[in-house]
């Protein structure tokens, strides 16, 4: 069974049309690349199954189940993870209050409830090191480099065992380093069983770890094939139009 | 070669003090001491038991109001209108005090009418996402219009059977302390560990960091808001009942400009009006401070009309210290 299935989602935004009748499906542990140009309707469409936004039609399955997200919590539930562009963290926290951010494990003391600080940095250092990321989990995530605030992000993910993870241009803002660490990081991912849809810009991280390639243009999927039977240069012609479909 | 482990594992390299150096609260408190000693070697009166005494009792009002000021500073919001809600509870518990209630009933009817003004505050600027400098604004004008509603504009200095209990309250003392620093110290602990220890704080602190981040890890992001400005609210009603029973007396301008005092005294201890940063201790002694130049000024026999200008001073400089820091780092 497919892990998700999308049929004929659409979405529009008052008179924009942003996607039109998507349909595409995602196995366990595949990674699927997802390019478009600006505005063709990739940050709507896993908008909508990350539960920022809902659908103006058509249906989503997880496991063949039928979901009805209205808010990022309700994917949450359903085993959704998103690491956005900004990467949504807290400047002014730690990285291990970052990671945990909104599930913070907590201790009692006869009728008190406080925050096991010890247990998140004990966490977050073992998912710093399955990220193989030099980020201590008791710094200021404002003192950070680039590369490390996106572990923090990818490690808040991981913290639930997600069945799909969305990443919105993790590569887009860090060294050449860390790119390789981050794609590794998604190969690691699908080793264990899980989804991972990837929006990049960049051609070469796209070839490198995904095994298939959906391509959007104008809200339309025009291309969704596997990657060993494309080409750099087939998809930016599917991108930018000079190839209708494939 | 140092592996990935040991990156990992290693905390900041710092000693207690230089991470103590680096907290704004540290130099508030060091400027605070160094004009207790200078006073104390400039004039006779300062070291007295009775002026130490009127001095830890005043600045504890602000203080107290401080310490819920520096929560909603910390969350990226700021409460204009506790001086009206001083004011609002101060008349309320005197209203019905006078009316014949006893203390403890009042007390609840005057921490409730300050936890509405809160709630109304929290509800327009979370739920209808209205800006909290416009929102509070609105409810000093309106807040102490309605205190003056209450009164007829009287001055109320009767306080029904239980009159005795309420000037003990807010103007005894207990141990040679006066009753508002117990107030305090209880609330400075229960909040610094608040702050620290509890989801509530660290919530509040990540919507002031990153409300965005807040609200895409599922915190309750607007009911937290309406807790923070009720919270606020709660500290200006406790302040507004321990000040009724200090001044034996209230009249409808009790607290009136207050929120400046507040906001300087957060903003001095490190509460950042930018949002993410703020500590209950550092609201204490940004209030001490300002309450150590009020009195100075007065024992130096310096007009009082420079006292405006040492606060601004102030406010400027922890600002910049805060820049300054940044800059470095």
């Amino acid at each position: 069974m497919s892990r998700l299935v999308i049929s004929g989602l659409s979405k529009n935004f008052g008179a924009i049309q942003a996607l039109s009748d998507v349909s595409l499906s995602i196995e366990p542990g595949e990674v699927l690349g997802l390019m478009g140009d600006n505005g063709a309707g990739k940050s709507t469409l896993v908008k909508i199954i990350a539960g920022n936004f809902q659908p103006s039609g058509g249906e989503i399955r997880i496991d063949g189940k039928a979901v009805d997200f209205h808010k990022p919590i309700d994917a949450q539930r359903e085993g959704v993870e998103m690491v956005y562009q900004d990467l949504a963290l807290a400047d002014n926290l730690t990285a291990a209050s970052n990671v945990f951010l909104g599930r913070e494990p907590m201790r009692s003391l006869g009728p008190f409830k406080y925050i096991d600080y010890k247990r998140m940095n004990t966490v977050s250092a073992e998912l710093f090191k399955v990220l193989k990321s030099e980020t201590r989990p008791r710094d200021q995530v404002r003192k950070m480099s680039g590369g490390q605030r996106q572990a923090v992000a990818i490690a808040r993910t991981l913290l639930s065992e997600p069945k799909i993870v969305i990443m919105d241009e993790p590569t887009a803002a860090i060294s050449v380093r860390q790119v390789a660490e981050v794609l590794d990081l998604i190969r690691r991912l699908r080793d264990r069983g899980i989804s991972v849809i990837l929006i990049s810009h960049r051609m070469p991280d796209i070839f490198s770890v995904s095994d298939r390639i959906a391509v959007l243009r104008r809200g339309e999927l025009v291309s969704c094939k596997a990657a060993a039977d494309s080409s750099p240069e087939e998809v930016t012609g599917l991108i930018t139009g000079a190839i209708e479909t494939a | 070669m140092t592996t990935l482990d040991e990156i990992i594992g290693k905390s900041q390299h710092q000693s207690w003090f230089s991470r103590i150096r680096n907290l704004q609260v540290f130099w508030v408190l060091t400027a605070a001491v160094l004009a207790c000693l200078a006073l104390t070697i400039l004039t006779d009166t300062f070291a007295s038991e009775r002026n130490l005494f009127n001095v830890a009792r005043n600045f504890a009002f602000v203080a107290i109001i401080a310490i819920g000021m520096t929560a909603v500073i910390a969350s990226g919001g700021i409460d204009l209108s506790v001086g009206s809600s001083v004011v609002l509870s101060a008349m309320v518990i005197s209203v019905a005090m006078a009316s014949g209630l006893p203390f403890w009933f009042s007390v609840l009817l005057a921490l409730g009418a300050a936890l509405l003004v809160g709630l109304l505050n929290g509800v327009l600027i979370a739920y209808a996402g209205m800006p909290a400098f416009v929102v509070t604004l609105g409810t000093l004008s309106a807040t102490r219009s309605l205190a003056m509603v209450l009164s007829d504009n009287k001055m109320i200095w009767q306080f029904g059977p239980d009159h005795d209990i309420l000037l003990w309250v807010g103007g005894g003392s207990t141990f040679g302390l006066p009753h508002p620093l117990f107030v305090l110290t209880v609330l400075t602990i229960v909040m610094s560990l608040a702050f620290k220890w509890s989801r509530w704080g660290q919530h509040l602190f990540a919507i002031g960091g990153n409300e965005n981040a807040a609200v895409l890890t599922g915190i309750p992001v607007k009911r937290l808001k309406v807790s923070i400005y009720m919270f606020s609210a709660f500290t200006a009603g406790l302040a507004g009942i321990l000040m009724a029973g200090w001044l034996g007396s209230v009249t409808t301008n009790l607290g009136q400009a207050m929120e400046l005092t507040v906001i300087a005294a957060a903003v001095i201890g490190g509460a950042n009006l930018a949002g993410g940063e703020g500590t209950a201790l550092g609201a204490v002694v940004g209030a001490l401070l300002i309450e150590v130049i009020r009195n100075s000024l007065i024992l130096l026999g310096i007009s009082t009309f420079w006292q405006g200008m040492f606060i601004g001073t102030f406010i400027i400089v922890a600002v910049a210290f805060d820049r300054f820091r940044n800059f470095r780092s």
